[in-house]
């Protein structure tokens, strides 16, 4: 019966995405204000008929109602209760759900806090906003429905893919959701700006917060899925360019890209059509990523669904809204007046290169994701890109785009001094030069681009801070003036020096990660001892361990330094009896300089005899930790008042930008 | 600098960024693109000894055999046409079984034995890459495998509805 609920609530969402799909759009044309206002309750409604469902579902889930088919295949009742909830979002159709749900929170987020929105604009940015929740819909209730029952149910489910069985991993995907459907709305408000032919500083002021938004969670759940594959796949990797996680890294290149072009058309009201241009590729791009993700094309841990129809289906939806909206761009983007002019070295000047470098990078890891299947579309055989292709290509494209990122933001709007702006880079250039000088001499075995990478953080990260200090003219102004300027530095400030300094310190990570990582495999029995890194491993034997849904082989190391123990690692290879499939858990302890990697692997030879593996993985809490500061940078921003969902109304807007045209 | 000049200023930064990364793409995809084979075919490709590919089949039943205190590891890789016996030294994957679906990359070594450095058995939810199920599906071995492997429960009676 709940069941049935959700999938009717289903089926009324779809139609009043309809209504507000079609309704606002004709009324905002004929400048309607009655049928304009149709968009606001509608989307509202559309987000409480989705949530219901998402409820029911969840509600499936919990109670373990196996008579759902998606219940059955994915769930078990003996799963925990946590991952029984996340199971909602670990399958095909439930994926989806989530997916519009998170369309109809963003669209009735704008709805509620879009007050001062003009009305045509949010008519308009609402309706674009409901077509592409009518697509989605469709897509769910005519290929996926979550809703379908089974006959007779089984007594117990299948369970879900012990993979997945993992706390990481469960709020992976809405994190990432919140991302890729983040930029629904950017687009929804790039094609309504384009309707109108008026994209300006006040459109910017009402873009921004949402890309931050954003972009803010992409970064939080890529993240999340890259620290899940480090502990869970018991390589010791972190990021495998492997399609799936290009299909989100894409999005996220292109979406930072506008992020910092949106700050031009603010501040500038100019680079209006790119900016356009940008919100429709991050928006293309997390379409085209869940096309390659849910259409079976790839294979892996994503690829729930190999049902060719929803391949199809997902492929028409992202044609009308990439070809669409490009046609439209084509057709209306001409009209967008342009606004100032700058001088190439300038803080516009260097915007822009970071944006010409960030789609450059997006393009690259486009090819290089579809390359493989274009070749297989046309029976030209089968390859794989992997990471040397991605390294080769990626790394001379970012290594500019470092080099760069630390002067922009001591260059001024318009027109710059590049001499002086390097001038105050001085001693941030000495400190990279020592730096790199100081890691060739203690890892001089070391490949070299690890030298030029650690040189590359440095230069990144203290420029981030040495601009932070300019600002609050450290040292040059007396002590409580400084203390005085720092407290008035706005949140936005604040969060972009977070970003550009986590930035460095995920480079430094990944530089690290790559260049010094030691591994180490072999056979052990009880008492043996690796040497990895300058600390002992001894094994101390394994033994079983019963857990709530699978039995687990434990094995125990005590790491020793300098002959004293340091800390209990205790890997486990689990057998999850339901699946009948294993899983690793690596046992990671971290510290400043590295993280110590245990895994422990199948029985070998004689009773008592383990295959393990030992990492030293140096760096690699850089880059969480980098990661953690671009998500603080983010938020930072975002709690900044001018930046405030929807606060800003167009005059002041307005105003503000022709005071800054004047300075 | 006049307003056209400045904008074709960044005109041509860009063109020149996109040329450089055709260039390194071209370059890289010459040099670091790996082909996928299946036994059949690497017997009748004639490879290069030294050639990078992906091998991808069935790992044959009782094949699998260690040595060297169990680090190293040998098995054949399998079509149900054709097999090549593969060397591999490291940790196998979760999955890693036989009788399942599996791809290892590396090289063939003279005398035609496949030297792998790296054997995934990927996060792939029915033990069967596509590729491999391709390379079944072209040497006409599919059938009996995909009857084999839904009678196991490998994969679901219902898959592919």
């Amino acid at each position: 019966m709940i069941a049935e609920l959700g999938h009717f609530a289903l089926i009324l969402a779809l139609f009043v995405a309809i209504v507000q799909g079609i309704v606002p759009l004709i009324g905002a044309a004929r400048r309607d204000a009655a049928w304009m206002a149709v968009a606001r309750p509608a989307a509202v409604m559309q987000l409480l008929l989705i949530g219901l469902s998402f409820g029911c579902l969840t509600h499936a889930y919990v109670t373990s109602d196996f008579s759902l088919l998606t219940v059955a295949s994915n769930s078990h009742s003996a799963k925990p209760m946590l991952y029984k909830i996340s199971g909602v979002w670990g399958n095909h159709e439930g994926s989806m759900v989530l997916w519009v749900l998170i369309l109809a929170l963003f669209g009735s987020a704008v709805a509620l806090f879009g007050r001062n929105l003009p009305d045509g604009l949010r008519a308009r940015t609402l309706g674009i906003q409901a077509l592409i929740s009518v697509g989605f819909l469709l897509f769910i209730i005519l290929t996926s429905n979550p809703f379908t029952r089974m006959v007779p149910a089984p007594i117990d489910g299948r369970g879900l893919n012990p993979l997945l069985q993992d706390p990481g991993l469960a709020f992976h995907p809405p994190a990432l959701y919140l991302g890729y459907v983040g930029f629904s709305i950017v687009y929804s408000f790039a094609i309504a700006g384009l309707i109108e032919g008026r994209v300006d500083a006040a459109w910017a002021r009402w873009v921004r917060p949402w890309t931050l938004a954003a972009w803010t969670f992409l970064t939080a759940g890529i993240g999340l899925g890259s620290w899940w594959a480090y502990y869970e796949l018991g390589w010791g990797g972190w990021w495998y360019w492997d399609p799936v996680e290009n299909a989100s890294f894409m999005p996220w290149l292109a979406g930072t890209a506008l992020l910092h072009s949106a700050i031009v058309v603010e501040k500038r009201d100019t680079l209006k059509g790119w900016t356009v241009f940008l919100a429709i590729v991050a928006f293309s791009m997390s379409l085209l990523g869940t096309f390659l993700v849910r259409s079976g094309v790839l294979t892996s841990v994503h690829a729930f669904a190999v049902d060719p129809s929803r391949g199809v289906f997902i492929l028409v939806l992202l044609l009308l809204a990439v070809g669409g909206s490009f046609a439209l761009f084509a057709w209306r983007g001409p009209s967008l007046t342009p606004g100032g002019l700058f001088q190439p070295v300038s803080r516009e000047g260097a915007l822009l290169l970071n944006n010409l470098l960030l789609t450059t990078a997006a393009a690259v890891v486009l090819l290089g994701t579809l390359y493989p299947l274009f070749l297989d579309a046309m029976d030209a055989g089968k390859v794989s890109v992997g990471p040397p292709f991605f390294n080769a290509v990626f790394v001379p494209i970012m290594v500019p785009l470092i080099v760069v990122l630390a002067v922009g933001p001591f260059l001024p709007w318009k027109r710059a001094d590049l001499a002086g702006a390097l001038s105050r880079l001085k001693f941030v250039f000495v400190l990279s030069l020592l730096a790199a000088l100081g890691t060739w001499y203690v890892m001089a075995d070391g490949p070299v681009f690890a030298v030029i990478g650690i040189g590359l953080a440095v230069w990144l990260g203290v420029g981030a801070i040495v601009e932070m200090a300019a600002r609050i003219r450290l040292f040059r102004a007396p002590p409580m003036e400084s203390l005085r300027r720092l407290g008035r530095v706005p949140r936005s400030a604040w969060g972009m020096t977070a970003a550009h300094f986590g930035l460095a310190v995920l480079v430094a990570g990944v530089v690290g990660s790559s260049a010094w990582k030691v591994e180490k495999i072999q056979v052990m029995q009880a008492r043996d001892v690796v040497s990895v890194a300058g600390y002992d491993f001894r094994f101390d034997g394994a033994r079983e361990v019963q857990g709530p849904n699978y039995i687990a082989t434990r094995g125990v190391f005590t790491v020793l330094r300098d002959g004293k123990p340091y800390v209990i690692l205790r890997p486990e290879k689990r057998i999850y009896p339901v699946q009948q499939r294993p899983t690793t858990e690596a046992a990671i302890r971290s510290t400043f300089l590295g993280d110590l990697y245990a895994v422990i692997g199948d029985a070998e030879g004689a009773p008592g005899h383990f295959v393990t593996r030992i990492y030293f993985n140096p760096l690699v809490p850089w880059i969480w930790a980098g990661i953690l500061f671009m998500i603080v940078g983010g938020l930072a921003s975002l709690s900044d008042r001018r930046h405030r969902v929807g606060a800003p109304s167009r005059r002041r807007a307005a105003v503000t930008a022709a005071a800054a045209a004047k300075a | 600098m006049r307003p056209k000049g400045k904008r074709l200023t960044f005109v041509l930064i860009g063109m020149g960024l996109l040329a450089i990364a055709a260039g390194l793409m071209l370059t890289a995809f010459q040099e670091n693109i790996v082909f996928f084979y299946s036994p059949t075919e690497v017997h009748a490709k004639q490879l290069e000894p030294g050639q990078r590919v992906r091998l991808g089949g069935l790992v044959e039943e009782g094949s699998v055999e260690r040595t060297d205190g169990g680090k190293t590891v040998h098995f054949k890789v399998t079509d149900m046409a054709e097999s090549i016996p593969v060397v591999y030294s490291g940790l196998l994957p979760d999955l890693f079984r036989e009788g399942q679906g599996v791809v290892a990359e590396g090289y063939l070594r003279v005398g035609g034995t496949f030297q792998a450095d790296e054997v995934l058995a990927k996060h792939d939810e029915n033990y069967m890459p596509p590729e491999v199920a391709d390379a079944l599906k072209k040497s006409g071995q599919w059938q009996h495998m995909e009857d084999a492997m839904k009678k196991s429960g490998q994969i679901p009676a219902d898959a592919g509805q």
